[in-house]
């Protein structure tokens, strides 16, 4: 069948700067770029260009340019060029339209909506390059009272209450669920060591652990749970700081996953458990779950399975009604709720999933910790926030706004070397994050990859020590749900309301 | 809590225990060295079995159970051995890597959900979504051999692993939606099953030889633990289909790229 798609994307090649060293056929795993020996030329099928910007970066006579295409369809704000081009695919597959990355609708992002405050005159600003500055974060269940009791004259006191399994992390931001099998093995240990070297956490997503790097990494991995139990046994459970129960993700919340059979190699299916090159099926639902008692089932199941040594956390996509389920998965014996919000990215998802379904993860950071807080039972769990987390600014916003921690994915990867061309689910990525193709692959060494994501946490890190002076904090705990430190601009009464924060000026 | 003489034999009256405490006076027997433990008057209490990784690596216990064990008995379990004299619930070997479970009664939902290694005899019939994703890879193979029959998604979603349904005792299979979404593994059912209760991802086959074997081994095995007043010969004299997936990718075709 004659495709009636448009090229997206346009590659322009200065042929006076071209030397047809073909460094560009060789990055694109797309195919784009072909050298023709008899003419001496170098040729572009854009129409298989992702615009991932690979060639571009690596030509080394900076010959290449890839741009939107310019050709577009007669303008019109209700029938898009994307709508069409859409419409024009499934005419011609009848398939569902797979997409990966986050959503990149033009949805409010209200952490733009969101500034800041800073001391001026009344209180002292705090300068963190000379004096304390506190970012260590502690997940999990704390106490609802603490027992005390003085056993010097000089006044030390110890705590008699049991405290519930907590985790230390230096700064509060870790590394979301990405899964080996979503990620290369080089992508997901270079998270590993990052998190690792820097004192936080990254988490394995549903795809296992593989044995090689439990004794080294497993104390900082969050391990998840999910709905195909992939890779899920004792000692994986046992090897982490955190065990993850996975109910959903903000990118496809309510459906389940296919890790498609061609990228579950011997490697992948020894450490999902499963047999190599069949489709690894994530159900929408854990069929063990219906309820939130059957969530507490799980819950405990994993606390036995674990000695009651570890916390666990679970994860829900933002939704509708996030608040009410995160107080029943508090009372169910979660010790961190973790809430993925619309913008949350993924390895592949429908596209009309992605696009539509959830809430943004500010609303609902703002109405979990304001439900918790009404019923008494803030103090019982963790919240960390993921779902579209750029910058430190947003990290800093998302504590104010009631988060513990947040996730970061897609900045990581971007850290990586991501471009966000959203071609994940295809296998190709020409930057060896999202690709199982051993030649693809090798481009991310774990050493200098790791060195990016260590830079980026420190980089965060010191921003977010700045601003935190700036408000006169000197500790991130004192942050925490301190909505006072927020004003919203820009924003109307509901939206004021539901985020707890008065508007700017007032 | 008592000493036997042949084999290190501790015993719990689980009658006042939560199901914490239980758990933690097995695990504490298996750290005293217990090898086979008994537990009286078990009532409900949840996650036996569960708590017992690696308290003691080489010691694979033996765990008998008088009463009724809850929801997710041995989940997670690694290579231990649990008996129950009557009836099991929900989640039996739930998630379950390697080791032994036999009933003596009934089970509950969701047998065999998600396990990859190990065995599970129950001697009467399951309920829901019994051997739900069981999986399988390199060496290891689970099974899950029911003597009666099971409810609706018998099998979904497998992956991987064996699962043997008796019909014993003229039950007739019910279920529905059998093996819906199954890319991998194999279930044999005696007794008729018509092709609407079959899922569209399976196809039914003749048995071959090694089918045979497999048969052979396990039914021998069931009809050892279980006092069931009929013989392996007899139980295999009766004709079985082999339910296999037509595609390892069910869902390939779903997406537009």
């Amino acid at each position: 069948m004659q495709s009636y798609l448009l090229p997206e994307f346009e590659v322009e090649r200065k042929e006076e700067k071209c030397i047809r060293c073909q460094v560009c056929v060789r990055q694109c795993a797309f195919e784009t770029h072909r050298y023709d020996e008899e003419l001496d030329r170098m040729f572009s099928d854009v129409e298989k260009c992702v615009g991932c910007q690979r060639c571009v970066v690596f030509c080394p006579t900076n010959a290449l340019s890839v741009r939107p295409n310019p050709s577009a369809y007669k303008l019109n704000y209700s029938w898009t060029d994307e709508r069409i081009s859409d419409l024009t695919k499934q005419a011609e597959t009848g398939g569902v339209i797979l997409t990966g990355g986050g959503n990149d609708k033009p949805y409010r992002v209200y952490f733009d909506h969101l500034v800041l405050n800073a001391s001026q005159v009344t209180n002292p600003s705090i300068d963190p390059l000379r004096e304390p500055m506190e970012l260590r974060t502690f997940l999990g269940c704390k106490p609802d009272t603490l027992a005390l009791e003085s056993w010097s004259e000089l006044g030390d006191v110890e705590i008699r209450t049991a405290m519930p399994p907590n985790v230390m992390i230096e700064t509060p931001i870790l590394f979301t669920a990405m899964s080996y099998g979503a990620i290369s093995y080089q992508a997901f240990k270079s998270l590993a060591i990052a998190a690792s070297e820097y004192g936080t956490l990254f988490n394995t997503g549903e795809g296992g652990l593989p044995k090689e790097l439990r004794a080294k990494y497993g104390r900082n991995a969050i391990v998840q749970c999910a709905s195909g139990r992939f890779g899920v046994d004792a000692e994986y459970l046992n090897c982490a700081a955190v065990v993850e129960i996975k109910i959903g993700q903000g990118a496809k919340p309510g459906i389940g996953g296919h890790l498609p059979g061609e990228k579950v190699s011997c490697s992948i299916a020894e450490t999902r458990m499963i047999p190599e090159g069949t489709d690894a099926l994530s159900p929408a639902p854990q069929h063990d779950i219906y309820s939130i008692e059957d969530l507490s089932t799980l819950i405990y199941a994993l606390k036995e399975a674990t000695n009651y040594e570890k916390p666990v956390s679970v994860k829900i996509a933002a939704v509708h009604n996030s608040a009410a389920i995160a107080s029943g998965m508090v009372r169910a014996g979660a010790d961190i709720i973790a809430l993925d919000g619309l913008r949350g990215g993924t390895g592949a998802a429908p596209k009309i999933i992605r696009d539509n379904v959830g809430i943004p993860i500010e609303l609902a950071i703002a109405s979990v910790d304001q439900r918790l807080r009404e019923e008494g039972i803030r103090n019982r769990c963790s919240i960390i926030a993921a779902g579209g987390i750029r910058c430190s600014a947003d990290v800093i916003k998302a504590i104010a706004l009631g988060a513990d921690a947040v996730y970061i994915g897609t900045a990581a990867l971007v850290a990586m070397g991501c471009t966000l061309c959203q071609k994940c689910y295809t296998g190709k990525c020409n930057w060896g994050i999202c690709t199982q193709d051993p030649y693809l692959a090798k481009r991310i060494n774990p050493d200098i990859a790791s060195r990016r994501l260590v830079n980026l946490l420190r980089g965060w890190s010191l921003e977010m020590k700045e601003m935190l002076g700036g408000m006169g904090i000197n500790a991130i705990e004192s942050l925490r749900g301190n909505r006072d430190h927020l004003r919203g601009v820009g924003l109307e009464e509901w939206e004021l309301d539901v985020l707890g924060v008065k508007g700017a000026g007032e | 809590m008592k000493t036997g003489e042949e084999v290190n034999e501790m015993e719990i009256d689980a009658s006042k225990l939560t199901h914490k405490e239980l758990n933690d006076a097995i695990r504490n027997c298996v750290l005293e060295g217990a090898e086979r433990i008994i537990l009286r008057n078990v009532y409900g209490q949840r996650y036996i079995g569960t708590r017992l990784y690696s308290p003691n690596p080489d010691n694979k216990v033996e765990i008998e159970i008088f009463g009724t064990p809850g929801n997710d008995l041995g989940a997670f379990l690694n290579g231990h051995r649990i008996i129950v004299h009557g009836n099991a619930q929900d989640g039996v070997g739930n998630t379950m890597d390697d080791g032994e479970i036999m009933v003596e009664g009934r089970a509950g939902d969701i047998v065999g959900m998600s396990m990859r290694g190990g065995k599970i005899f129950i001697r009467d019939s399951v309920g829901y979504r019994a051997a739900m994703h069981m999986k399988g890879y390199s060496g290891k193979k689970p099974v899950l051999v029911i003597g009666g029959t099971a409810q609706d998604f018998l099998g979904e979603y497998m992956a991987g692993g064996i699962v043997i349904l008796l019909g014993l005792g003229n039950v007739s299979h019910k279920a529905n939606f059998i093996g819906t979404g199954m890319h991998g593994g194999v279930i044999y059912i005696r007794g008729e099953v018509e092709k609407y209760q079959l899922g569209k991802e399976v196809g039914v086959l003749k048995l071959e030889d090694k089918d045979e074997e497999i048969l052979e081994k396990y039914v021998r095995e069931f009809t050892n633990y279980f006092d069931l007043g009929i013989s392996q010969k007899e139980i295999l004299s009766e004709e079985f289909i082999k339910l296999l997936p037509v595609s390892k990718r069910p869902y390939g075709r779903v997406y537009a790229y």
